[in-house]
Protein backbone atom coordinates (compact mmCIF):
# COMPACT_ATOMS: atom_id res chain seq x y z
CA UNK A 1 0.00 0.00 0.00
CA UNK A 2 2.64 2.48 1.13
CA UNK A 3 6.27 1.93 0.32
CA UNK A 4 9.11 4.22 1.28
CA UNK A 5 12.39 3.63 -0.44
CA UNK A 6 15.68 5.19 0.60
CA UNK A 7 14.01 8.47 1.49
CA UNK A 8 16.65 11.11 2.28
CA UNK A 9 16.56 14.79 3.17
CA UNK A 10 19.64 16.96 3.47
CA UNK A 11 19.63 20.56 4.71
CA UNK A 12 22.98 21.85 3.44
CA UNK A 13 25.62 19.69 5.11
CA UNK A 14 23.25 18.16 7.63
CA UNK A 15 21.34 14.98 6.80
CA UNK A 16 18.00 15.15 8.59
CA UNK A 17 16.60 11.88 7.23
CA UNK A 18 19.06 9.27 6.00
CA UNK A 19 17.85 6.60 3.55
CA UNK A 20 14.73 5.51 5.42
CA UNK A 21 12.94 2.52 3.87
CA UNK A 22 9.86 0.66 5.06
CA UNK A 23 6.72 -0.90 3.70
CA UNK A 24 3.13 -0.86 4.94
CA UNK A 25 0.93 -3.60 3.47
CA UNK A 26 -2.43 -2.70 5.00
CA UNK A 27 -3.80 0.24 7.01
CA UNK A 28 -2.23 0.22 10.45
CA UNK A 29 -1.54 2.57 13.30
CA UNK A 30 2.17 3.26 13.17
CA UNK A 31 4.13 5.15 15.79
CA UNK A 32 7.47 6.78 15.04
CA UNK A 33 9.59 7.38 18.12
CA UNK A 34 12.95 9.01 18.72
CA UNK A 35 14.35 11.99 20.53
CA UNK A 36 13.92 15.50 19.17
CA UNK A 37 16.07 16.16 16.10
CA UNK A 38 15.96 12.50 15.04
CA UNK A 39 14.20 13.42 11.79
CA UNK A 40 10.67 12.28 12.69
CA UNK A 41 9.02 15.55 11.73
CA UNK A 42 10.98 15.85 8.50
CA UNK A 43 9.92 12.33 7.55
CA UNK A 44 6.23 13.11 8.05
CA UNK A 45 6.53 16.46 6.29
CA UNK A 46 8.10 14.70 3.30
CA UNK A 47 5.21 12.23 3.20
CA UNK A 48 2.74 15.11 2.99
CA UNK A 49 5.08 16.95 0.57
CA UNK A 50 5.23 20.00 2.82
CA UNK A 51 8.98 19.48 2.52
CA UNK A 52 10.62 18.19 -0.63
CA UNK A 53 12.88 15.15 -0.48
CA UNK A 54 16.52 15.11 -1.60
CA UNK A 55 16.56 11.47 -2.62
CA UNK A 56 14.45 8.32 -2.58
CA UNK A 57 10.82 7.58 -3.34
CA UNK A 58 7.44 7.39 -1.64
CA UNK A 59 5.09 5.05 -3.50
CA UNK A 60 1.43 4.95 -2.47
CA UNK A 61 -0.87 2.56 -4.33
CA UNK A 62 1.51 2.37 -7.32
CA UNK A 63 1.83 6.15 -7.52
CA UNK A 64 5.19 7.85 -6.97
CA UNK A 65 4.27 10.66 -4.63
CA UNK A 66 7.69 12.33 -4.66
CA UNK A 67 7.33 13.23 -8.34
CA UNK A 68 3.92 14.92 -8.15
CA UNK A 69 3.71 18.61 -9.00
CA UNK A 70 1.13 21.43 -8.94
CA UNK A 71 -2.52 20.32 -8.83
CA UNK A 72 -1.56 16.62 -8.55
CA UNK A 73 0.61 17.38 -5.54
CA UNK A 74 -2.24 19.29 -3.88
CA UNK A 75 -4.58 16.39 -4.66
CA UNK A 76 -2.16 14.05 -2.86
CA UNK A 77 -1.97 16.42 0.10
CA UNK A 78 -5.75 16.31 0.38
CA UNK A 79 -5.61 12.50 0.53
CA UNK A 80 -2.93 12.54 3.18
CA UNK A 81 -4.06 14.66 6.11
CA UNK A 82 -1.62 16.24 8.54
CA UNK A 83 -2.11 17.02 12.22
CA UNK A 84 0.42 19.36 13.85
CA UNK A 85 1.83 19.76 17.33
CA UNK A 86 0.61 23.37 17.53
CA UNK A 87 -2.76 22.52 15.84
CA UNK A 88 -2.16 25.06 12.99
CA UNK A 89 -5.77 26.24 12.88
CA UNK A 90 -6.82 29.71 11.72
CA UNK A 91 -7.37 31.28 15.14
CA UNK A 92 -9.84 34.02 14.17
CA UNK A 93 -12.24 31.79 12.22
CA UNK A 94 -14.98 29.71 13.76
CA UNK A 95 -14.59 26.00 14.45
CA UNK A 96 -16.82 24.79 11.60
CA UNK A 97 -15.01 26.97 9.05
CA UNK A 98 -11.73 25.51 10.24
CA UNK A 99 -13.11 22.00 9.76
CA UNK A 100 -14.48 22.94 6.32
CA UNK A 101 -10.96 23.91 5.32
CA UNK A 102 -10.51 20.16 4.89
CA UNK A 103 -12.55 20.43 1.67
CA UNK A 104 -10.49 23.26 0.12
CA UNK A 105 -8.90 20.99 -2.46
CA UNK A 106 -12.32 20.07 -3.86
CA UNK A 107 -13.77 23.61 -3.95
CA UNK A 108 -13.07 26.64 -6.12
CA UNK A 109 -11.01 29.47 -4.66
CA UNK A 110 -13.73 32.08 -5.23
CA UNK A 111 -16.44 30.07 -3.44
CA UNK A 112 -14.22 29.44 -0.44
CA UNK A 113 -13.16 33.09 -0.34
CA UNK A 114 -16.79 34.06 0.30
CA UNK A 115 -17.22 31.16 2.73
CA UNK A 116 -19.81 29.49 0.46
CA UNK A 117 -19.71 25.80 1.40
CA UNK A 118 -22.50 23.37 0.46
CA UNK A 119 -24.98 22.62 3.22
CA UNK A 120 -24.09 18.91 3.12
CA UNK A 121 -20.48 19.75 3.91
CA UNK A 122 -21.48 21.98 6.80
CA UNK A 123 -23.71 19.25 8.23
CA UNK A 124 -20.97 16.69 7.81
CA UNK A 125 -18.46 18.96 9.54
CA UNK A 126 -20.75 19.28 12.56
CA UNK A 127 -21.31 15.50 12.59
CA UNK A 128 -17.55 14.96 12.68
CA UNK A 129 -17.24 17.49 15.50
CA UNK A 130 -19.96 15.60 17.36
CA UNK A 131 -18.11 12.36 16.84
CA UNK A 132 -15.11 13.95 18.55
CA UNK A 133 -17.35 15.33 21.31
CA UNK A 134 -17.02 19.04 20.59
CA UNK A 135 -20.16 19.83 18.55
CA UNK A 136 -21.26 22.47 21.10
CA UNK A 137 -18.18 24.54 20.21
CA UNK A 138 -19.19 24.74 16.51
CA UNK A 139 -19.82 28.48 16.29
CA UNK A 140 -16.96 29.61 18.53
CA UNK A 141 -13.69 31.02 17.26
CA UNK A 142 -10.91 28.44 17.21
CA UNK A 143 -8.70 30.62 19.42
CA UNK A 144 -11.32 30.53 22.20
CA UNK A 145 -10.91 26.77 22.64
CA UNK A 146 -8.53 24.91 24.94
CA UNK A 147 -5.50 23.09 23.51
CA UNK A 148 -7.17 19.68 23.66
CA UNK A 149 -10.29 20.99 21.94
CA UNK A 150 -8.22 22.75 19.27
CA UNK A 151 -6.37 19.52 18.54
CA UNK A 152 -9.70 17.75 18.12
CA UNK A 153 -10.78 20.49 15.68
CA UNK A 154 -7.56 19.78 13.78
CA UNK A 155 -8.44 16.07 13.72
CA UNK A 156 -11.93 17.00 12.47
CA UNK A 157 -10.34 19.03 9.68
CA UNK A 158 -8.23 15.99 8.80
CA UNK A 159 -11.33 13.74 8.76
CA UNK A 160 -13.18 16.26 6.59
CA UNK A 161 -10.49 15.64 3.97
CA UNK A 162 -11.64 12.00 3.92
CA UNK A 163 -7.98 11.00 3.70
CA UNK A 164 -6.41 7.60 3.13
CA UNK A 165 -3.56 8.42 5.49
CA UNK A 166 -3.52 10.61 8.58
CA UNK A 167 -0.12 11.92 9.61
CA UNK A 168 0.16 13.28 13.12
CA UNK A 169 3.28 15.20 14.08
CA UNK A 170 3.61 15.06 17.86
CA UNK A 171 -0.16 15.55 18.29
CA UNK A 172 -0.05 15.39 22.08
CA UNK A 173 3.26 17.12 22.82
CA UNK A 174 1.63 20.38 23.89
CA UNK A 175 -1.33 18.87 25.73
CA UNK A 176 -1.85 17.89 29.36
CA UNK A 177 -2.12 14.14 30.15
CA UNK A 178 -5.92 14.10 30.21
CA UNK A 179 -6.29 15.76 26.81
CA UNK A 180 -3.40 13.71 25.43
CA UNK A 181 -5.36 10.57 26.24
CA UNK A 182 -8.54 11.90 24.59
CA UNK A 183 -6.66 12.86 21.42
CA UNK A 184 -4.77 9.55 21.18
CA UNK A 185 -7.97 7.57 21.73
CA UNK A 186 -9.67 9.62 18.99
CA UNK A 187 -6.84 8.80 16.58
CA UNK A 188 -7.01 5.11 17.49
CA UNK A 189 -10.78 5.08 17.01
CA UNK A 190 -10.41 6.67 13.58
CA UNK A 191 -8.08 3.84 12.64
CA UNK A 192 -10.31 1.11 14.11
CA UNK A 193 -13.65 2.40 12.81
CA UNK A 194 -12.73 3.94 9.45
CA UNK A 195 -9.76 1.74 8.59
CA UNK A 196 -7.53 4.70 7.77
CA UNK A 197 -3.77 4.46 8.05
CA UNK A 198 -2.46 6.59 10.90
CA UNK A 199 1.23 7.49 11.19
CA UNK A 200 2.00 9.26 14.39
CA UNK A 201 5.20 10.89 15.69
CA UNK A 202 5.47 10.37 19.41
CA UNK A 203 8.12 11.24 21.89
CA UNK A 204 6.96 8.93 24.65
CA UNK A 205 7.41 5.18 24.62
CA UNK A 206 4.35 4.15 26.56
CA UNK A 207 1.99 6.06 24.23
CA UNK A 208 3.50 4.27 21.25
CA UNK A 209 3.22 0.95 23.03
CA UNK A 210 -0.33 1.50 24.12
CA UNK A 211 -1.91 2.78 20.89
CA UNK A 212 0.22 1.57 17.97
CA UNK A 213 0.31 -1.73 16.04
CA UNK A 214 3.81 -1.08 14.80
CA UNK A 215 6.64 1.08 16.06
CA UNK A 216 9.48 2.61 14.07
CA UNK A 217 12.46 4.01 15.96
CA UNK A 218 14.63 6.76 14.54
CA UNK A 219 17.97 8.08 15.70
CA UNK A 220 20.03 10.81 13.96
CA UNK A 221 17.97 10.48 10.77
CA UNK A 222 18.34 6.71 10.48
CA UNK A 223 15.75 4.03 11.09
CA UNK A 224 17.10 1.93 13.97
CA UNK A 225 14.02 -0.10 14.94
CA UNK A 226 10.97 -1.50 13.17
CA UNK A 227 8.74 -3.95 14.96
CA UNK A 228 5.74 -4.62 17.16
CA UNK A 229 5.29 -2.83 20.48
CA UNK A 230 6.11 -6.10 22.26
CA UNK A 231 9.58 -6.16 20.71
CA UNK A 232 10.23 -2.70 22.10
CA UNK A 233 12.16 -3.61 25.24
CA UNK A 234 13.87 -1.15 27.56
CA UNK A 235 17.22 -2.10 26.02
CA UNK A 236 15.96 -1.26 22.51
CA UNK A 237 14.50 1.98 23.79
CA UNK A 238 17.83 2.99 25.34
CA UNK A 239 19.37 2.38 21.98
CA UNK A 240 16.82 4.55 20.17
CA UNK A 241 17.14 7.40 22.61
CA UNK A 242 20.92 6.98 22.95
CA UNK A 243 20.53 6.91 26.70
CA UNK A 244 22.40 5.05 29.42
CA UNK A 245 21.37 3.08 32.50
CA UNK A 246 19.67 6.08 34.12
CA UNK A 247 16.98 6.02 31.39
CA UNK A 248 13.61 5.01 32.73
CA UNK A 249 10.43 4.93 30.73
CA UNK A 250 8.22 6.70 33.19
CA UNK A 251 10.53 9.70 32.95
CA UNK A 252 9.26 10.32 29.41
CA UNK A 253 5.67 9.41 30.16
CA UNK A 254 2.66 11.64 29.77
CA UNK A 255 0.12 8.95 30.60
CA UNK A 256 -1.94 9.41 33.72
CA UNK A 257 -1.68 5.72 34.50
CA UNK A 258 2.09 5.66 34.21
CA UNK A 259 2.46 8.60 36.52
CA UNK A 260 0.71 6.80 39.31
CA UNK A 261 3.57 4.35 39.89
CA UNK A 262 6.38 6.63 41.10
CA UNK A 263 4.72 8.92 43.64
CA UNK A 264 7.29 11.72 43.58
CA UNK A 265 6.63 12.20 39.85
CA UNK A 266 2.90 12.44 40.33
CA UNK A 267 3.57 15.23 42.76
CA UNK A 268 5.75 16.99 40.20
CA UNK A 269 3.23 16.63 37.41
CA UNK A 270 0.46 18.21 39.40
CA UNK A 271 2.59 20.81 41.14
CA UNK B 1 -20.18 7.32 12.64
CA UNK B 2 -23.86 6.54 12.03
CA UNK B 3 -24.56 4.89 15.38
CA UNK B 4 -22.88 7.66 17.32
CA UNK B 5 -24.88 10.42 15.65
CA UNK B 6 -28.04 8.33 16.01
CA UNK B 7 -27.45 8.32 19.76
CA UNK B 8 -28.10 12.04 20.02
CA UNK B 9 -30.04 13.01 16.92
CA UNK B 10 -31.81 16.06 18.29
CA UNK B 11 -28.66 17.65 19.71
CA UNK B 12 -26.57 17.40 16.55
CA UNK B 13 -29.39 18.60 14.33
CA UNK B 14 -29.87 21.48 16.79
CA UNK B 15 -26.27 22.50 16.41
CA UNK B 16 -26.53 22.11 12.65
CA UNK B 17 -29.68 24.23 12.54
CA UNK B 18 -28.18 26.98 14.66
CA UNK B 19 -25.02 27.07 12.64
CA UNK B 20 -26.89 27.12 9.32
CA UNK B 21 -29.00 30.00 10.60
CA UNK B 22 -25.87 31.89 11.56
CA UNK B 23 -24.27 31.21 8.18
CA UNK B 24 -27.41 32.33 6.30
CA UNK B 25 -27.44 35.58 8.26
CA UNK B 26 -23.73 36.15 7.61
CA UNK B 27 -24.23 35.48 3.89
CA UNK B 28 -27.17 37.89 3.78
CA UNK B 29 -25.12 40.64 5.43
CA UNK B 30 -22.16 39.90 3.17
CA UNK B 31 -24.36 40.06 0.05
CA UNK B 32 -25.95 43.32 1.17
CA UNK B 33 -22.54 44.86 1.87
CA UNK B 34 -21.34 43.82 -1.57
CA UNK B 35 -24.48 45.27 -3.17
CA UNK B 36 -24.09 48.61 -1.34
CA UNK B 37 -20.42 48.72 -2.32
CA UNK B 38 -21.24 48.19 -6.00
CA UNK B 39 -24.07 50.76 -5.96
CA UNK B 40 -21.80 53.33 -4.30
CA UNK B 41 -18.98 52.67 -6.73
CA UNK B 42 -21.23 52.96 -9.81
CA UNK B 43 -23.13 56.05 -8.62
CA UNK B 44 -19.92 57.71 -7.43
CA UNK B 45 -18.33 57.09 -10.78
CA UNK B 46 -21.30 58.54 -12.58
CA UNK B 47 -21.30 61.70 -10.44
CA UNK B 48 -17.57 62.17 -10.96
CA UNK B 49 -17.94 61.56 -14.68
CA UNK B 50 -20.75 64.11 -14.93
CA UNK B 51 -18.63 66.78 -13.26
CA UNK B 52 -15.55 66.11 -15.34
CA UNK B 53 -14.83 68.76 -17.91
CA UNK B 54 -14.26 66.33 -20.78
CA UNK B 55 -16.08 63.28 -19.59
CA UNK B 56 -14.54 59.91 -19.00
CA UNK B 57 -15.95 58.08 -22.01
CA UNK B 58 -14.95 60.81 -24.48
CA UNK B 59 -11.40 60.86 -23.17
CA UNK B 60 -10.81 57.19 -22.48
CA UNK B 61 -9.47 56.37 -25.94
CA UNK B 62 -7.00 59.26 -25.74
CA UNK B 63 -5.33 58.07 -22.53
CA UNK B 64 -2.63 56.36 -24.51
CA UNK B 65 -1.92 59.36 -26.79
CA UNK B 66 0.66 61.15 -24.64
CA UNK B 67 2.75 58.06 -23.75
CA UNK B 68 2.54 57.01 -27.42
CA UNK B 69 3.83 60.40 -28.60
CA UNK B 70 6.66 60.33 -26.05
CA UNK B 71 7.60 56.77 -26.93
CA UNK B 72 7.44 57.41 -30.69
CA UNK B 73 9.69 60.44 -30.45
CA UNK B 74 12.07 58.73 -28.05
CA UNK B 75 12.30 55.80 -30.46
CA UNK B 76 13.09 58.12 -33.37
CA UNK B 77 15.91 59.79 -31.42
CA UNK B 78 16.94 56.60 -29.66
CA UNK B 79 20.66 57.30 -29.99
CA UNK B 80 20.36 60.69 -28.28
CA UNK B 81 19.01 59.07 -25.11
CA UNK B 82 22.36 58.13 -23.47
CA UNK B 83 23.67 61.66 -24.02
CA UNK B 84 20.50 63.19 -22.58
CA UNK B 85 20.63 60.86 -19.60
CA UNK B 86 24.18 61.99 -18.94
CA UNK B 87 23.04 65.60 -19.23
CA UNK B 88 20.33 65.17 -16.61
CA UNK B 89 22.43 63.02 -14.26
CA UNK B 90 23.53 65.98 -12.07
CA UNK B 91 19.85 66.93 -11.63
CA UNK B 92 19.11 63.36 -10.56
CA UNK B 93 21.92 63.54 -7.99
CA UNK B 94 20.35 66.70 -6.62
CA UNK B 95 16.99 64.93 -6.29
CA UNK B 96 18.57 61.98 -4.49
CA UNK B 97 20.46 64.35 -2.20
CA UNK B 98 17.24 66.14 -1.27
CA UNK B 99 15.68 62.77 -0.47
CA UNK B 100 18.68 61.57 1.58
CA UNK B 101 19.03 64.70 3.71
CA UNK B 102 15.33 64.96 4.38
CA UNK B 103 15.06 61.24 5.22
CA UNK B 104 17.94 61.45 7.68
CA UNK B 105 16.66 64.52 9.53
CA UNK B 106 13.03 63.39 9.30
CA UNK B 107 13.77 59.92 10.69
CA UNK B 108 15.80 61.31 13.60
CA UNK B 109 13.05 63.79 14.50
CA UNK B 110 10.42 61.09 14.03
CA UNK B 111 12.34 58.76 16.36
CA UNK B 112 12.35 61.34 19.16
CA UNK B 113 8.66 62.10 18.62
CA UNK B 114 7.86 58.37 18.58
CA UNK B 115 9.65 57.70 21.86
CA UNK B 116 7.91 60.64 23.51
CA UNK B 117 4.54 59.45 22.22
CA UNK B 118 4.66 55.74 23.06
CA UNK B 119 2.74 54.33 26.00
CA UNK B 120 5.05 52.76 28.56
CA UNK B 121 8.16 54.46 27.21
CA UNK B 122 7.35 58.17 27.18
CA UNK B 123 9.36 60.47 29.43
CA UNK B 124 6.25 62.51 30.28
CA UNK B 125 3.29 60.13 30.01
CA UNK B 126 0.81 62.98 30.38
CA UNK B 127 2.16 64.67 27.25
CA UNK B 128 1.71 61.58 25.03
CA UNK B 129 -1.43 63.00 23.33
CA UNK B 130 0.41 66.25 22.63
CA UNK B 131 3.27 64.54 20.81
CA UNK B 132 0.85 62.28 18.97
CA UNK B 133 -1.13 65.23 17.70
CA UNK B 134 2.11 66.90 16.61
CA UNK B 135 2.96 63.88 14.45
CA UNK B 136 -0.62 63.83 13.14
CA UNK B 137 -0.35 67.44 11.99
CA UNK B 138 3.04 66.83 10.39
CA UNK B 139 1.56 63.91 8.48
CA UNK B 140 -1.65 65.62 7.54
CA UNK B 141 -0.21 68.62 5.68
CA UNK B 142 0.87 67.53 2.19
CA UNK B 143 4.54 68.03 1.36
CA UNK B 144 3.65 70.08 -1.67
CA UNK B 145 1.72 72.63 0.42
CA UNK B 146 4.64 73.16 2.82
CA UNK B 147 7.05 73.32 -0.10
CA UNK B 148 4.97 75.93 -1.98
CA UNK B 149 4.74 78.05 1.14
CA UNK B 150 8.47 77.83 1.81
CA UNK B 151 9.37 78.49 -1.84
CA UNK B 152 7.29 81.64 -1.62
CA UNK B 153 9.20 82.71 1.52
CA UNK B 154 12.70 81.35 0.88
CA UNK B 155 12.76 81.28 -2.92
CA UNK B 156 13.19 78.23 -5.17
CA UNK B 157 15.87 75.60 -4.58
CA UNK B 158 16.50 72.39 -2.69
CA UNK B 159 16.24 73.79 0.88
CA UNK B 160 12.44 74.27 0.93
CA UNK B 161 12.03 70.77 -0.51
CA UNK B 162 14.26 69.27 2.19
CA UNK B 163 12.30 70.97 4.96
CA UNK B 164 8.93 70.03 3.46
CA UNK B 165 9.82 66.35 3.01
CA UNK B 166 11.55 66.13 6.40
CA UNK B 167 8.42 67.41 8.17
CA UNK B 168 6.22 64.84 6.46
CA UNK B 169 8.77 62.08 7.08
CA UNK B 170 8.99 62.93 10.78
CA UNK B 171 5.21 62.68 11.06
CA UNK B 172 4.93 59.37 9.23
CA UNK B 173 7.98 57.78 10.88
CA UNK B 174 6.83 59.01 14.29
CA UNK B 175 3.67 56.94 13.96
CA UNK B 176 5.31 53.82 12.51
CA UNK B 177 8.19 53.79 15.03
CA UNK B 178 5.83 54.32 17.92
CA UNK B 179 3.72 51.33 16.82
CA UNK B 180 6.83 49.13 16.65
CA UNK B 181 8.12 50.37 20.00
CA UNK B 182 4.77 49.65 21.63
CA UNK B 183 5.39 45.93 21.02
CA UNK B 184 8.91 46.04 22.44
CA UNK B 185 9.60 44.06 25.59
CA UNK B 186 9.71 46.33 28.63
CA UNK B 187 11.70 43.96 30.83
CA UNK B 188 15.14 45.13 29.58
CA UNK B 189 13.99 48.72 30.13
CA UNK B 190 13.05 47.88 33.69
CA UNK B 191 16.41 46.17 34.13
CA UNK B 192 18.22 49.34 33.03
CA UNK B 193 15.99 51.45 35.24
CA UNK B 194 17.00 49.30 38.20
CA UNK B 195 20.66 50.24 37.72
CA UNK B 196 19.85 53.93 37.67
CA UNK B 197 19.94 54.71 33.93
CA UNK B 198 18.52 57.97 32.56
CA UNK B 199 15.52 58.00 30.21
CA UNK B 200 17.76 58.53 27.16
CA UNK B 201 20.04 55.66 28.22
CA UNK B 202 17.04 53.37 28.74
CA UNK B 203 15.69 54.14 25.28
CA UNK B 204 19.01 53.91 23.45
CA UNK B 205 20.28 50.79 25.24
CA UNK B 206 17.07 49.00 26.20
CA UNK B 207 14.59 49.67 23.38
CA UNK B 208 16.67 50.51 20.31
CA UNK B 209 18.51 47.14 20.09
CA UNK B 210 15.15 45.33 20.07
CA UNK B 211 13.53 47.42 17.36
CA UNK B 212 16.54 48.45 15.25
CA UNK B 213 15.85 46.04 12.33
CA UNK B 214 12.24 47.22 11.98
CA UNK B 215 13.24 50.86 12.32
CA UNK B 216 15.87 50.50 9.63
CA UNK B 217 13.51 48.79 7.27
CA UNK B 218 10.91 51.56 7.71
CA UNK B 219 13.58 54.23 7.25
CA UNK B 220 14.76 52.61 3.98
CA UNK B 221 11.19 52.39 2.72
CA UNK B 222 10.77 56.05 3.57
CA UNK B 223 13.90 56.89 1.59
CA UNK B 224 12.36 55.28 -1.50
CA UNK B 225 9.14 57.23 -0.99
CA UNK B 226 11.12 60.44 -0.51
CA UNK B 227 12.95 60.02 -3.83
CA UNK B 228 9.58 60.08 -5.55
CA UNK B 229 8.44 63.00 -3.38
CA UNK B 230 11.52 65.07 -4.13
CA UNK B 231 11.08 64.43 -7.87
CA UNK B 232 7.50 65.69 -7.62
CA UNK B 233 8.52 68.79 -5.65
CA UNK B 234 10.82 69.67 -8.54
CA UNK B 235 7.62 70.41 -10.50
CA UNK B 236 6.83 73.34 -8.20
CA UNK B 237 10.32 74.79 -8.41
CA UNK B 238 12.33 72.92 -5.83
CA UNK B 239 15.05 71.99 -8.31
CA UNK B 240 16.36 68.57 -9.21
CA UNK B 241 15.10 66.24 -11.89
CA UNK B 242 11.43 67.12 -11.40
CA UNK B 243 12.09 70.66 -12.59
CA UNK B 244 13.75 69.40 -15.76
CA UNK B 245 10.92 66.93 -16.32
CA UNK B 246 8.30 69.64 -16.09
CA UNK B 247 10.17 71.82 -18.57
CA UNK B 248 10.58 69.08 -21.14
CA UNK B 249 6.99 67.88 -20.72
CA UNK B 250 5.32 71.28 -20.96
CA UNK B 251 7.31 72.38 -24.00
CA UNK B 252 5.53 69.71 -25.94
CA UNK B 253 6.60 67.74 -29.00
CA UNK B 254 10.19 68.18 -30.02
CA UNK B 255 11.50 67.69 -26.47
CA UNK B 256 9.73 64.45 -25.70
CA UNK B 257 13.04 62.61 -26.05
CA UNK B 258 14.27 64.56 -23.02
CA UNK B 259 11.15 63.61 -21.08
CA UNK B 260 11.70 59.99 -22.02
CA UNK B 261 15.34 60.14 -20.88
CA UNK B 262 14.26 61.57 -17.51
CA UNK B 263 11.56 58.91 -17.09
CA UNK B 264 14.13 56.19 -17.74
CA UNK B 265 16.52 57.77 -15.22
CA UNK B 266 13.81 58.03 -12.54
CA UNK B 267 12.64 54.49 -13.14
CA UNK B 268 16.19 53.13 -12.99
CA UNK B 269 16.90 55.04 -9.78
CA UNK B 270 13.82 53.77 -8.01
CA UNK B 271 14.46 50.20 -9.12
CA UNK B 272 18.08 50.52 -7.97
CA UNK B 273 17.24 51.78 -4.49
CA UNK B 274 14.37 49.33 -4.17
CA UNK B 275 16.73 46.44 -4.89
CA UNK B 276 19.43 47.73 -2.56
CA UNK B 277 17.09 48.36 0.33
CA UNK B 278 15.16 45.11 -0.05
CA UNK B 279 18.41 43.15 -0.07
CA UNK B 280 19.58 45.00 3.01
CA UNK B 281 16.24 44.52 4.75
CA UNK B 282 16.26 40.76 4.07
CA UNK B 283 19.75 40.54 5.50
CA UNK B 284 18.63 42.29 8.64
CA UNK B 285 15.58 40.13 9.25
CA UNK B 286 17.44 36.92 8.47
CA UNK B 287 20.30 37.83 10.76
CA UNK B 288 17.91 38.59 13.59
CA UNK B 289 17.94 35.16 15.16
CA UNK B 290 21.69 34.68 15.25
Amino acid sequence: MLQIDGLTKRFGQKTAVDAVSFKVEKPAMIGIIGRSGAGKSTLLRMLNRLTGSTDGAIVFQDRNVTELKGAEKRRWQSECAMIFQQFNLVPRMDVVSNVLHGTLNRRSTVATMFNLYPQDDIHKAIEILDRLGIAEQAAKRAEALSGGQQQRVAIARALMQDPKIILADEPIASLDPMNAQIVMEALRRIHDEDGRMVICNLHTLDTARRYCDRVIGMRDGRMVFDGTPEQLTTGVARDIYGAGEEFSESATSTEIGALETPPEQTAKAYA
Amino acid sequence: MAEITAGAPTRVSDVQGHYMEMIQRKRLYGGLTLLIFIVLMVSGFMVADGRNAGGFWDGVDKIGDYPAAVLAEAWEKFFDLPGLMLKYFPALIETINIAAVSTLTGVLAGFVLAMLGTRGLAKWPRLIPVFRRITDVMRAVPEIVIALMLIFVLGGGPVPAVIAIAIHTAGAIGKLFSEVAENADLKPVEGLQSVGATWTQRILLGVLPQVAPNFLSYALLRFEINIRASAILGFVGAGGIGYELRNSMSWGPGRFDEAAAIFVLLFATIVFFDQVSSRYRNKLTEGQGQ
